[in-house]
Parts: C-alpha cells; structure tokens; sequence
C-alpha cells in the first residue's frame, strides 16, 4: 500500500481518511456528479450504515436518493434492478457480507444476466457493497468471504479494494460503470488511514490489479483484507534476506494476472493469500490461469495460504483460522523448500 | 403422520368466497354496476368488437404456438389458455407511457402492448432469450423465475415516482407500472417483499395476479388459505377479485387501480379470478392431477364465448365481421408458422455478445478459443 498514497501537503484537497470515510467521499463524489446515483439499504439512511459508510449523505441528498429500506435483501436488489431498468445507478448496501444470500438469487438469476437475456439492449448499471471478511471478533454470518460465488457467475464484475485510495477511487470507478458490479470492502480494514489527494486522477483503471512490493525470491497474489497481513510478512521477510513481490489483485472479475504472470516469471514460485475457504476459491483460479501461463517458469507449486473448508468458525479460534503473517510466512516457505 | 391441511376453523370454504366484479355474465349478460359501468362507459361497441378481436387473436397466437411445439419448432410453449380476458382487460387499460412486467404467460399482454407474435417464439425456440426491446412498447422481457419481476415492477415504479410521472394531472406523463404474476407466484418471497416495498413506499404499481388455480400440479389451497386479493389488506392497499373471465370487468377494474397508481395513490393488487384450460406448459400433463369434471365446468365460463354471445344478442355485428376475423386469425397463425421456422440459430460465438457492456478480455480470449475449436472442422472438411 505504500506506493498509493502519494500525500502531497500542498494541494488544498488532500485528505487523510479512513476506507469508511473514503467510501463516503467516494459516494458523494460520485452523487454530486450523477443526480441518477442512488444509495439504497438497510440503515444507510439516518443512521448513515451500521458502519457510518454512508454517513451524512441522507441529509445532504435527501430520502428520494438514500433510502432507507425494508429489511430484505432480495427486495433491495430486485427493486434496485428496477430502478436501473427506469435509468437509475443504484448503489445497495448489504449489512454483512452473510446477509447477501437472500438477495443471491435477484443478484445471479436477473441482475447478472438481464444485459445478455436483452441481447444487450438493457444495462444495469448496479454497484452492490458488500462488507466482508472476518478478523473482527463477530458472531455468525459476520465475517464471511462469499467473492467466489460471484466471481464464478457471468455477468457480474467483482472488486475488492484494500486501502483508503483505492476505496475512494474504486467506488466511483464502479458506479460509473455500466456492468453491474460487486464491490467488497474489507470491514476490518475499514479505520486504516491514508492521505491523499481526493481531486487527483485515479492511479489505475477498475480491472487492474497492482504490484505493491517488489522482491525477487516469491510473488505473493492476494486482495483485500490480505493485503496488509501480505505485507507485513514481506516486511518480516526481507529481515530475513527474503525479498517478496507482492501484487493486490483488487479486481476478481475479470482476473488482471498479466502482474502475477511478469512476477511469477521472474520468480519462479507464488503464493495465493485470502481469507476465503480454499476449495473453489479465487487461489484456485489464480493457479490454474498461472500454470497454463508460467509452466516452464514454476520451480514450485502453486500454494494456497487460506481459510479452512469449514464454515466461518467462532471468533475465539477465527484467529486459527484466518490466514496471518506466520502463515502466509509459511506458505512462502513451503514454495521456497521446493 | 398425514397432516390434515384441509381442515380449518372457519367453516366450509365456499361460503367464505368472495364476490367476483363481473360485468359480463358467461352467458354474455352484461351486469350493470353501479361504480365499475362509469369506468367504461367510454366503451363503444366498436371497442367491444376490438377487444373480441384481442381475445380470437391472441388465442389464435397461442394454439398456433402449442402446434408449433408439436411440431418441434419450439422447445416448449406455455399456453394462456383461458386467462385471454384477464390479460386482455388488463392490458387494453394500459397507457403508452405505462410500463408492464410480465412474466412468460403473457401472451396476450405483448400483443395489446404491440409486440410482434414471432418475437414472443424465439425464448421457446431457443434462438434467443428475449427478443424485443422492452422500451419500445413499454413491455419488459418475460421472467422465469417465479416472482422476481415483480420486484422489478416495484423499482421501476419507485424510479417513476423520482421522475416525478406521477400526479401531475398529466394524462399523458402520469404513469402506472403493472406487475403479473400467478397464484403460485404469491407464496414466493419477492412478491411479498414487492408488497412491502410498494406499499411502504406509496409506489405506482398495480399486482395483477392472475390466480389460474394451478402451479403445475398444485391447487390454489397448496399456496393460500384466504382469497389472494385479501393478502393486500395486510400490506396495507386495496384488493379486489375480479372475473378473470370477463373482459369488461378486468378492463374497468384495471383502469380504476392503474389511474390510482398514476394519481399518486400507490399500489393495488387484482386478483383475475381465471383457469388454465392448458397444460402448464407442453411439457405438462394435467391428467395426472386433476379431473376433466373441472376443465367442463370452466369451459362454460370461456372468456371469448360470452363476448361474442353479447355482440350477437345485442346484434352488435354480422357474420361479415367474424368472416372476416376467422381470415385474419389463419393469415396471422400462417404468418407466425412461416416466421417461426424462419427463425434463424444464432452463430456459436454470439454467446460471448452482451455478458458484459465491457467484455474481459478472458472472455475475448474465450471466444477466439472457441471460434478456432469450430473453425479446426472447417478445415478438416474443406478440401475434401
């Protein structure tokens, strides 16, 4: 993350601000632009979201464009494809990332395939926030990492950003795009701070992802919450004389491995991180994509360093079971013993 | 253990049944009402003879579309049988600016709302999954997922209710958004929650349900112990049951909620008491669960018999206007035969066309991969 926050002290609009405030920032930015932006969900009203995301836009925008919703998730989604199909760009907030389910069958049995069931003559231009991942201490349906099931579905783009700039540009970047898109943020990387300058260019379009460390001996693939426990072990590596790439994949759909591909090239070894259940998961993908790309550069399997295939566990042992700086250490290892 | 369902504590459940708005009896007695004559009054016989027209000609596009499937020119038709009249009084009550979801029954809806007849065969063929463009006639694509459009309704309403189209006193702008859906439709979760997010919002959508008293195989008191239209009074807007048979009344009482949902007065539900005559869909066989007995009782209430009793008694027309119907039905049903098998398959890598507004360029590189698969048999045969 180090290289996306290039905070210059002399423009007048940069910030310092936490991936919450960013988001906010983000959507008004992007309400102030498009009055057909729409905010929709439970509490993301007056109480501006159970996590402030939205904090402050109901008063400055009104209830005609934040809306407090009834408690269902289906309902926000399917309204929300309505509300596309009449011109509107809805922004839904699903409260946690296990609530989404109720509103999986509107998000992949219409919103992912109205443009195509259309022949292309229908757009919704749907973004869908969702907050995920655990590490918080929460009680079930709290702390899930559901990505996959959207990654694997045609139709949708999914994202997730892992820092405040990112935050703040990918939103807007994703609300002006006519797919529908599935955007996660990583909630408990949701007070990390950094300073930026809110009016500059985003550094990157959406579907990129980026190298964030540069080594030589492993590249580690990863996204989101990951992002930071990744590099935090590059930081605890290199004391050991081990240099790591690190990459933020920030898209999920579509992939942009041409970063891992370069990297892995040069390294001969990668290591996929993400709190997600292993089996099926984006690791999974990412893989396979490199073994057909890189075969004749691979001195190592691919490693999988990820949540368990279990369900998400009690918080007292989500700290077992969620991918830290000693695991992800390991999985470096264990591509290195090869 | 068998659970005695059927058991209730209110009696018998005939004599709870509630009265039907009828204003054409299935002898074709017209029946004066006091409130729903005045929302028709309009009505000219020459619009009488239209609407008959309506009715002969979307059961003509149906029965064509049932041999067609017969013939394996469509993989599966689902056959309107019966509900004409619902979705012919619903639909001739629509304005141009008015917007209808339906779901993929509704036939004769996209013929009121001017969508061509072949376009409706090319989901059943399997050639596309919807073929006209849902701004042109204000006719969204059909929805096979039970329910779900009706939440689409329900948005699309709320986003009319932004613009401002409603209440104006504008006949022109004031808009209405209709959602059909089916009694089995209503134990779905999205249709409750479309009630909830209609009536919470004061949204201008009217729920037309057309209660055929099937889902596949499973009566109405699988899904309901009270009439549907009574579901409405607990999310807090007016029901009603209207004779899903009769013409007349679905068109009068179809222009009373939808001028309500334009005048900013929010939701209605209808529940167009009809039967499916069909099958489910060609698929189908409702010989299985119900009883022939049913079918007869129902046919007496034909929703096209007791218009064209009234126009004869009233001698409201001449053999010369059925002649001519009798003409235009088998030119239309000729025509869509002929368009049918004319329907051309789409070319293999079509499908990677509109995934996205902006396709990945992994999907790009899955076409290319697919366009060479099929071209590598090209080759094999071309010089031989």
């Amino acid at each position: 993350m180090t290289d996306t926050t290039p905070a210059s002290a002399e423009k007048p609009a940069s910030a310092r601000l936490t991936v919450v405030k960013a988001i906010n920032a983000g959507l008004r930015r992007s309400m102030e632009n498009d009055d057909k932006v729409l905010v929709m969900g439970e509490d993301v009203g007056k109480l501006g979201g159970v996590f402030r995301v939205t904090d402050g836009l109901q008063k400055d925008f009104g209830e005609d464009r934040v809306i407090d919703t009834p408690l269902a998730e289906s309902g926000i989604i399917g309204t929300a494809v309505g509300l596309a199909l009449r011109g509107y760009r809805p922004v839904c907030e699903i409260q946690f990332d296990g609530f989404v389910f109720p509103g999986y069958d509107q998000i992949v049995t219409q919103v992912a395939k109205m443009h195509f069931r259309s022949g292309g003559r229908l757009r919704l231009p749907i973004v869908i926030r969702i907050p995920y991942g655990g590490g918080i201490g929460a009680v079930e349906h709290h702390s899930e990492s559901p990505e996959a099931y959207f990654a694997h579905t045609p139709g949708l783009k999914v994202v997730s950003c892992s820092n405040p700039v990112d935050a703040y540009w990918m939103i807007q970047q994703s609300i002006t795009t006519d797919d529908p898109v599935v955007f996660f943020e990583p909630k408990r990387r949701y007070y990390e701070k950094a300073e930026f300058d809110l009016d500059a260019e985003p550094e990157l379009p959406l579907h990129s992802s980026r190298v964030v460390n540069q080594g030589t001996d492993a590249t580690v693939a990863t996204y989101g919450p990951m992002v930071k426990t990744c590099m935090e072990a590059a930081a605890a590596a290199a004391e050991d004389g081990r240099s790591l790439d690190v990459i933020d994949l920030r898209t999920l759909s579509p992939l942009d491995l041409e970063p891992v591909y370069q990297s892995v090239r040069r390294t001969g070894r990668l290591v996929v991180v993400h709190e997600a259940q292993r089996t099926l998961g984006i690791g999974t993908e990412v893989a396979a994509r490199v073994t057909e790309e890189c075969f004749y550069s691979l001195e190592s399997p691919v490693i999988r360093v990820t949540g368990y295939d279990t369900p998400y566990p009690p918080a007292r042992v989500e700290d077992d079971y969620l991918p830290d700086l000693d695991r992800v250490l390991d999985g470096v290892d264990r591509a290195l013993s090869y | 253990m068998t659970v005695d369902t059927a058991a209730t504590s209110t009696g018998d459940p005939a004599a709870r049944e509630p009265e039907l708005v009828q204003l054409l009896t299935p002898e074709g007695q017209r029946v004066p009402h006091e409130y729903y004559d005045t929302l028709i009054e309009d009505i000219t016989a020459e619009d009488i003879r239209g609407l008959y027209r309506d009715l002969v000609l979307s059961r003509r596009i149906d029965s064509e579309a049932v041999a067609l499937q017969r013939q394996g020119e469509l993989g599966l038709w689902a056959s309107m049988l019966g509900q004409e009249a619902a979705q012919v009084g619903s639909g001739r009550a629509l304005r141009p600016q008015d917007h209808a979801f339906p779901t993929y029954r509704e036939h004769a809806v996209a013929w009121c709302r001017g969508v061509e007849a072949t376009q409706l065969l090319g989901l059943f063929r399997g050639v596309d999954q919807g073929s006209w463009d849902p701004r042109e006639n204000n006719f969204h694509l059909y929805t096979i997922v039970i329910g779900a459009q009706t939440l689409h309704a329900t948005g699309y309403a709320m986003g009319v209710q932004r613009d401002g189209a409603i209440g104006t006193g504008d006949p022109e702008r004031d808009t209405a958004v209709i959602a059909y859906f089916g009694d089995g439709a209503t134990s779905q979760g999205d249709v409750n929650e479309a009630f909830i997010w209609a009536s919470v919002n004061n949204a201008p959508v009217v729920f037309f349900c057309q209660n055929n008293q099937w889902a596949i195989s499973e009566p109405l008191e699988r899904q309901t112990r009270v009439p549907l239209y009574r579901r409405a009074h607990g999310f807090g807007f007016p029901g009603l049951r209207v004779d899903g048979n009769d013409v007349l009344a679905c068109l009068a009482v179809s222009r009373e909620a939808l001028q309500r949902a334009r005048d900013g007065e929010g939701p209605s539900l209808i529940e167009a008491f009809t039967y499916r005559m069909g099958a489910h869909t060609t698929t189908d066989d409702p010989t299985r669960y119900r009883l022939a007995a049913d079918l007869e009782h129902w046919r007496l209430k034909d929703p096209i018999e007791r218009v064209k009793a009234y126009l004869v008694r009233g001698d409201l027309v001449d053999q010369q206007f059925f002649d001519d119907l009798d003409a235009e039905s088998e030119e239309l049903a000729g025509n869509l035969r002929t368009a049918c098998r004319a329907l051309p398959d789409p070319e293999p890598t079509s499908i990677f066309e509109h995934v996205y507004v902006e396709p990945p360029p992994t999907l790009l590189a899955q076409r290319d991969e697919m366009a060479q698969y099929l071209d590598s048999f090209a080759e094999q045969e071309g010089p031989r």
